[in-house]
């Protein structure tokens, strides 16, 4: 494997990874609060969707970008609604708003465009183009250190630079101001919080927004900026990934980062290398390849990788005591 | 201090706190009835009542937690609206709630602020804290450390964070329940002079407690609750615990029960070497020895959490452990078959669990299901090897339940209806109705009402007389002392000292229960 593949995969990784980031960012947020969210696939798709019709029908990517996010911040403020105020039970809640969003979105998609629910394929300013950062092709004739400007870091969609930023910029907020605090907080023993004077629900609520809102950028970037178009369950179980990657990254900012970028590699590398010669084996189906990434959500789910404690009033509806 | 956050400065004769006729339902259930108290500013006011008298509603009336139905609060003599626990905070009332709200993986300095942070970033705020924490612990002797993760601290540290939460809100009015239910008797003597120092600074301070000695102890004046409403409110100096108990209850107390000397016959429950490994690999149990005889009352006192539980989860037959226990001379298998609590129950070992609502009963089942299990495939309680007889457990359970005075009595009532001391008499029923050989007991009286108590503590010695060993596991030490024969008391995992309850006391078993081996007697 030559440099310039090297290059190659880091770059298809980036891509692969932001929606990953944005989602498990999302599900970070909820469940630090107690909030579980099994729905991650379900807003992404929303989004996804909403981002692409809109932006189809107005040729506006910001226009679009701004209905898909609204859409999954109202899908999680339902599932706030049934899992705070009517303290449902929220996987049932999370695995509702799946279904509802696969199924509506290709509902929605055949009775708009009649393309068997796709979206019209987006160009121009109907999608995020990539960004070229500047001087991109002097520096990119520097050998070696140059490829890495001008392959790896420059000619991204906006999207994929705030997921990279929004991994910090969660890290900061969590754990660096009050609202981090209270936060954490709520998801770890909402008593504290309650009885601290503060609202549980507010706080609740306020963490379920912002999961709508970083899904929302998620299935966003999906369609408008990775996929010039929305097709039928596209996130094709990247929230549940997502899910995988936040409990292998103990429920930290920095590590989901981490985590969200391995998923992402392995699928680059799984779309790079459609097959791989090992001596003495043979050849590696294409099949196992592209599998890589669900087999390690499997493997991580499975709990090999330590042990995870997940915020412990995770789950669980706050009802006050008598 | 005397202006704090805007509050009005308060009028030297006024009471700190008074309650003008406040009354409280749910649905039918009146919990407050008419309630008026006052308490002076600067002193230490006790409330005492039984389980359900109504103590937890009205503190959390006063805390902002309820509404009331109808009455007026008045702090420093002013009307005050309580909506909810930020108004009770701005209002100068602090609370240290019986379990704590700590946020269990926070520091000490997080769980501080938390809520009452300066400005929208942590950092200001924490260093803030942790000036004021140096000083608050100079000052009333509340030394923790600021850094330290509150599930690493003890019990009685954990307690100091929620004084000191409650001091960080500047809080005037200090409501502390049942705060010495998890502290050794020396943790609770440091609680009782930090008590006694914040009073001297002009705090006022409500003490919520079901222990009549501390009542006495540190208290200047105390209310007595009983059924929703206030029964009397008396100066400290002026009554006893024998006056007091009569007031919460409504009639005469025996507060210590009446034990008949017997002598004890011989071995009939003998605990070798016993050890327990947890999954996280901890030792929980190591090596505990003793013998329990015939007619006789071993007590195992130590502060929650030092062994005990999982001492009755292995006589129970509900942990797998090593070493051995001999039942009647018989040895028992601790691991495998044959170690399941049916087992223990048929060599003649009955066990109360501590936790009656999580292993004793299935609340939503009935009583006459609930006093049957456990020994459900017992020939009484069945026709043949099918069908189950159903008429005998009913009929079965009314007797017990005359016999035990348990209210209702009415077989087909769900468990979770009847109050905590006649669901721990269905428990009690069940095992010791059938005559046990050995009787394991774990906290027999926790959240139970005064005269549950007492009638729960004759059933015991009553099995006693009529020849069983009893294994008495409590962390109440008042019920160790008056029951027991035998005292053993644990401390992490082992059993660090016995004494004859005649040749010990309080203090001794409490310096064994702090983890001092020779009990001070050096």
């Amino acid at each position: 494997m030559d440099f310039a593949t090297l290059i190659q995969i880091l770059d298809s990784m980036l891509r692969l990874s932001a929606p990953l980031i944005f989602a498990c960012l999302a599900g970070l947020f909820s469940e630090r609060a107690g909030i579980f969210d099994i729905g991650l696939e379900g807003k992404m798709l929303a989004s996804a969707f909403f981002s692409a019709a809109v932006a189809a029908s107005t040729g506006s990517v910001w226009a679009g970008m701004a209905c898909g996010v609204f859409a999954s911040m109202v899908l999680a403020a339902l599932h706030g609604a049934a899992s705070i105020t009517f303290r449902g039970n929220q996987l049932i809640s999370g695995v509702a708003i799946n279904f509802f969003a696969s199924g509506m979105t290709a509902l929605i998609g055949q009775n708009w465009f009649k393309l068997g629910g796709r979206t019209p394929s987006l160009s121009g300013d109907s999608r995020f183009l990539p960004l070229e950062w500047p001087l991109a092709e002097t520096i990119g004739a520097i050998p070696l250190v140059g490829s890495v400007y001008s392959e790896l870091l420059s000619g991204h969609t906006l999207l994929v630079y705030v997921a990279l930023l929004a991994a910090p910029v969660s890290w900061w907020v969590l754990f660096r101001t009050r609202f981090g605090l209270r936060l954490r907080a709520v998801g770890e023993n909402p008593e504290a919080v309650d009885t601290g004077g503060l609202s549980v629900a507010g706080l609740r609520y306020r963490a379920t927004l912002i999961c709508g809102l970083l899904c929302g950028l998620g299935g966003a970037y999906l369609s408008t900026g990775f996929a010039a178009g929305f097709i039928r369950d596209m996130t094709a179980g990247k929230g549940f990934i997502a899910l995988a990657a936040l409990i292998f990254a103990k429920w930290r900012p920095g590590y989901a980062l981490f985590a969200c970028l391995l998923f992402g590699l392995l699928e680059a590398i799984a779309i790079r290398f459609q097959s791989i010669e090992i001596s003495g084996v043979g050849t590696v189906p294409l099949q196992l390849m592209q599998a890589l990434p669900y087999i390690l959500t499997v493997i991580i789910l499975a709990g090999f990788v330590g042990r995870a404690i997940p915020p412990r009033a995770g789950g669980e509806p706050y009802i006050k005591e008598r | 201090m005397t202006e704090i956050n805007g509050r009005a400065q308060p009028d030297a004769a006024a009471p700190a706190i008074e309650l003008c006729g406040i009354s409280k339902s749910f649905g039918p259930v009146h919990a407050n009835r008419d309630i008026s108290m006052s308490v002076q500013r600067g002193t230490i006011h006790g409330i005492v009542g039984e389980n359900g008298a109504g103590k937890s509603t009205l503190m959390s009336i006063l805390y902002g937690f309820y509404r009331a139905d109808a009455g007026e609060i008045r702090i420093n003599g002013k009307p005050t609206q309580i909506p909810d626990s930020q108004a009770a905070i701005a209002a100068g009332i602090g609370m240290v709630h019986q379990h704590f709200k700590l946020v269990p993986n926070f520091t000490v300095l997080e769980n501080v602020v938390l809520g009452a942070e300066e400005g929208q970033l942590l950092r200001p705020s924490l260093k803030l804290a942790r000036s004021l924490l140096a000083r608050l612990a100079d000052e009333y002797e509340l030394h923790v450390d600021p850094d330290a993760v509150v599930e690493e601290l003890s019990v009685g540290h954990q307690q100091r964070v929620e004084i000191l939460k409650a001091l960080y809100r500047q809080a005037e009015i200090l409501i502390l329940d049942e705060p010495t239910g998890v502290l050794t008797p020396s943790e609770a003597d440091h609680l009782f002079r930090i008590l006694k120092s914040l009073r001297d600074e002009g705090k006022t301070i409500i003490l919520i407690t079901h222990k009549l000695r501390e009542i006495m102890a540190v208290t200047e004046s105390v209310s007595v609750m009983r059924q929703g409403e206030m029964a009397a409110t008396v100066k400290t100096s002026q009554t006893d615990p024998e006056t007091l108990a009569e007031l919460m209850v409504g009639r005469k107390v025996l507060l210590r029960v009446e034990k008949k000397a017997i002598e004890a016959g011989k071995r009939i429950l003998e605990v070798h070497n016993l050890s327990v490994t947890d999954s996280r690999g901890i030792n929980t149990l190591k090596n505990v020895s003793f013998e329990v005889r015939e007619g006789e009352i071993l007590g195992i006192a130590g502060v929650a959490g030092n062994g005990q539980t999982e001492l009755l989860e292995v006589l129970g037959g509900i942990t797998e452990a090593e070493g051995n226990i001999r039942v009647g001379g018989k040895e028992i298998s601790l691991v495998g078959a044959g170690s399941d609590a049916r087992s223990r129950r048929r060599s003649g070992l009955a066990h109360v669990p501590e936790d009656r609502q999580r292993l004793g009963l299935i609340m939503d089942f009935l009583a006459w299901e609930n006093m049957s299990f456990g020994y459900h495939n017992d020939r009484d309680c069945n026709h043949n090897r099918v069908f189950m007889d159903n008429r005998a457990m009913r009929s079965a359970t009314a007797k017990r339940m005359r016999k035990f005075d348990i209210r209702p009595d009415t077989p087909d009532t769900q468990a979770r209806n009847f109050s905590g001391g006649n669901q721990q008499k269905i428990v009690l029923a069940r095992e010791i109705d059938r005559n046990p050989r050995v009787l394991v007991v774990g906290q027999p009286t926790r959240g139970v009402d005064i005269g549950a108590i007492e009638f729960i503590h004759q059933s015991i010695l009553d099995l006693r007389q009529a020849g069983a060993a009893v294994l008495l596991v409590s962390v109440e030490l008042d019920e160790i002392l008056s029951l027991s024969d035998r005292v053993a008391v644990m401390f992490d995992g082992t059993i660090i000292g016995e004494r004859q309850t005649a040749a010990t006391d309080e203090r001794e078993l409490g310096l064994l229960m702090a983890g001092v081996a020779d009990g001070g007697r050096s």
